[in-house]
């Protein structure tokens, strides 16, 4: 029984796939064989996003221990490196407490759900060249939806638990979820112009020149807009510690909890990744052949960094303050930044509808002088005019004005 | 503008990363702590003390219970109860010292340890056995003459009950009658290394003394 993939199919561009497809198809009907070597794959990509998920909350805690001045775990293994194992296993041996009026069936299904967005969003991502899951041709689309099902999930956690914090934590992420969504598209759009494709593989090698460079004002909107998705400080209003103890995941104990942190850590490095194959030319680098994982793995690292800076940095917003940023700030920005390049797109493609690398370095310089005018303007109107307190007088405290 | 705060407190938290953390990792590294510190390890000699419970009623809390035997009289040193009980209840203990500025015979003196922790409150109460067992290492608080000598309790030896007493003290040759010790305090109480400033101790990057340079041509009069 010898299988082929055929050209057509929407896995054949992934190279691990294939070899395992065709190996195991000496053995197994074709229709098995094509089963096996999908779950090989997606057992590869779930453990590889857990693993990932392990490392970063090391990583983590490392590092914002080291931005407060502290050491940060490193009590067990080189460094505190096996800091995650112990804590999932202290996790594991939790007792898995369901709330009595939870409703069951939803309660239980919240970490899976959670997880699920995080683990698919990496099947469109180019690891290194050819070993994207599938190479769909509407990639970001792709993103964009899987990232939704997130809010979804969060609503369910909060509703499902049958408690208040749980709740409003709830209620303050699906807030900020639809919020965010709208810039976070928009500065999309700006990279599939430029780009000329919604496939990341054509994303990727559209970037000769980093669409940091070419696009930095999207860059900054989305790096904003997906901390914001992501509920991570300063944007982490539905689980605040101070405010509403941990938000929609505050009933959650045992391996369900565990699941859901292993979500936000893993999803940090997900957004990482989609962000790297967006704005940071993927895969592609020196020796990309052989050493694209490495490139890949070291930008996923680089936007890590910054993320974990941030959080060590910036105090929580308050929720009006939070939306303000959204609807105020990243949606002009990004709208801006959306006619810019359309513009600059019309003008500069050639008859074949594509931009050269000169053309990019041109739109490199354009896009750097719209951002700086674009936050210098933007930054001036948002910041908050101090009002003087009116004065009590007399005449206001026996005649309370109406209205 | 709306970003340049953001991005100064982005800086400043990057300045953090590169400096060396102060944390001390504990049971491996210890912080020097001063010869005054008021340990936990109370250090009692009994060859000293006379029952006299200055201590007992001194102490604002009244954790402390003497029971003495007026019938007997200790051999070592003439007049002197004995002791049955001496109960020191720590877990209600505040480290005032009072107890340590009240003994008139230098017979108690604050240690200088910390890791008394017990499972139990019973635990918490130190009984004369323990007492006479305890480590005599004893603080330098309220005892000018161990910090006269340098005596440092983390590093120095244990102490003998001879050598811890005010012996210049006129009249605790009179009050001590029989006693009769005369010798100072021996020159290898002094610990190995330097000796503690009185300064605070905790920030152990030494700062350079402004008066170290040649003094300003202007002060000199």
């Amino acid at each position: 029984m010898d299988c082929v993939l055929a050209p057509d199919n929407i896995l054949h561009d992934t190279l691990l796939f294939r070899v395992i497809y065709e190996w195991v198809g000496q053995l197994l009907p074709c229709g098995l064989s094509y089963a096996v070597a999908g779950i090989a794959i997606m057992l590869l990509l779930v453990n590889g996003v857990l693993l990932g998920a392990g490392g970063f909350s090391w990583l983590e805690r490392r590092l914002i221990g080291r931005f407060q001045n502290r050491v940060g775990p490193n009590r067990w293994g080189p460094f505190g490196a096996l800091q995650p194992m112990a804590d999932l296993f202290k996790l594991l041996f939790k007792e898995d407490l369901v709330p009595r009026g939870a409703d069951r069936i939803v309660f239980t299904i919240v970490p899976v759900a959670m997880m699920a967005p995080v683990v698919l969003m990496m099947a469109v991502v180019p690891f290194a060249k050819d070993t994207a899951l599938a190479n769909l041709n509407v990639g970001v689309l792709y993103v964009l939806a899987v990232t939704s099902i997130t809010s979804i999930a969060i609503f369910m956690a909060g509703w499902a638990s049958d408690n208040r914090y749980a709740l409003f934590g709830a209620s303050r992420g699906v807030a900020v979820l639809i919020s965010y969504e709208v810039p976070v598209v928009m500065s999309l759009l700006g990279v599939v112009l430029v780009a000329g494709s919604m496939a990341l593989d054509d994303i990727v090698s559209a970037q000769t020149v980093p669409f940091l460079l070419v696009q930095p004002m999207a860059f900054f909107v989305f790096l904003a807009g997906t901390s914001a998705e992501l509920n991570r400080t300063p944007f982490d209003l539905a689980e605040a510690e101070s405010e509403i103890i941990a938000g929609y995941h505050i009933e959650y104990s045992g391996v369900k909890f565990a699941l859901i942190q292993a979500t936000e850590f893993g999803a940090v490095l997900t957004s990482s990744a989609v962000m790297v194959t967006l704005f940071l030319s993927g895969w592609s680098g020196p020796f990309s052949d052989y050493l694209g994982w490495a490139w890949f793995l070291l930008k996923i690292g680089v936007l890590a960094f910054i993320f974990s800076w941030v959080r060590a940095t910036f105090p929580r917003l308050r929720i009006d303050q939070l939306l303000a940023f959204a609807w105020k700030f990243l949606l002009p920005l990004s709208i801006i930044n959306l006619f810019a390049t359309a513009l600059e797109v019309y003008f500069l493609r050639n008859d074949a509808g594509m931009l050269t690398t000169n053309d990019l370095w041109l739109m490199a310089g354009i896009n750097f002088g719209v951002a700086f005018a674009c936050l210098l303007t933007f930054g001036t109107l948002i910041q908050d005019k101090v009002r003087p307190a009116k004065s009590l007088t007399a005449a206001s405290l026996s005649s309370p004005e109406v209205g | 503008m709306y970003g340049i705060a953001m991005a100064k407190g982005l800086l400043v938290t990057l300045k953090n990363l590169t400096k060396k953390p102060f944390t001390v990792q504990y049971p491996e590294e210890r912080l020097k702590q001063h010869p005054r510190f008021r340990g936990e390890e109370f250090v009692w000699y009994e060859e000293r003390c006379t029952g006299c419970a200055s201590c007992a009623k001194y102490c604002p809390l009244g954790i402390i219970k003497i029971v003495t035997t007026p019938s007997e009289t200790a051999p070592a040193q003439g007049d002197k109860y004995k002791l049955e009980l001496f109960d020191i209840s720590i877990e209600r203990c505040m480290f005032c010292g009072l107890c340590v500025e009240a003994c008139p015979y230098d017979a108690l003196f604050m240690g200088s340890g910390f890791e008394q922790g017990q499972y139990s409150r019973k635990g918490m109460v130190i009984d004369i056995d323990q007492l006479r067992n305890a480590d005599k290492r004893p603080s330098a608080f309220f005892r000018p003459q161990l910090e006269d000598a340098g005596y440092d309790p983390q590093g120095g030896r244990p102490l003998d009950w001879q050598e811890v007493g005010r012996e210049s003290w006129q009249w605790h040759e009179r009050e001590k009658a029989g006693m009769k010790i005369a010798r100072p305090v021996p020159s290898d109480l002094l610990a190995d290394g330097p000796r503690v400033d009185s300064s605070f101790v905790e920030d152990s990057v030494p700062e350079p003394k402004a008066t170290d340079g040649p003094a300003p041509a202007g002060d000199a009069e």
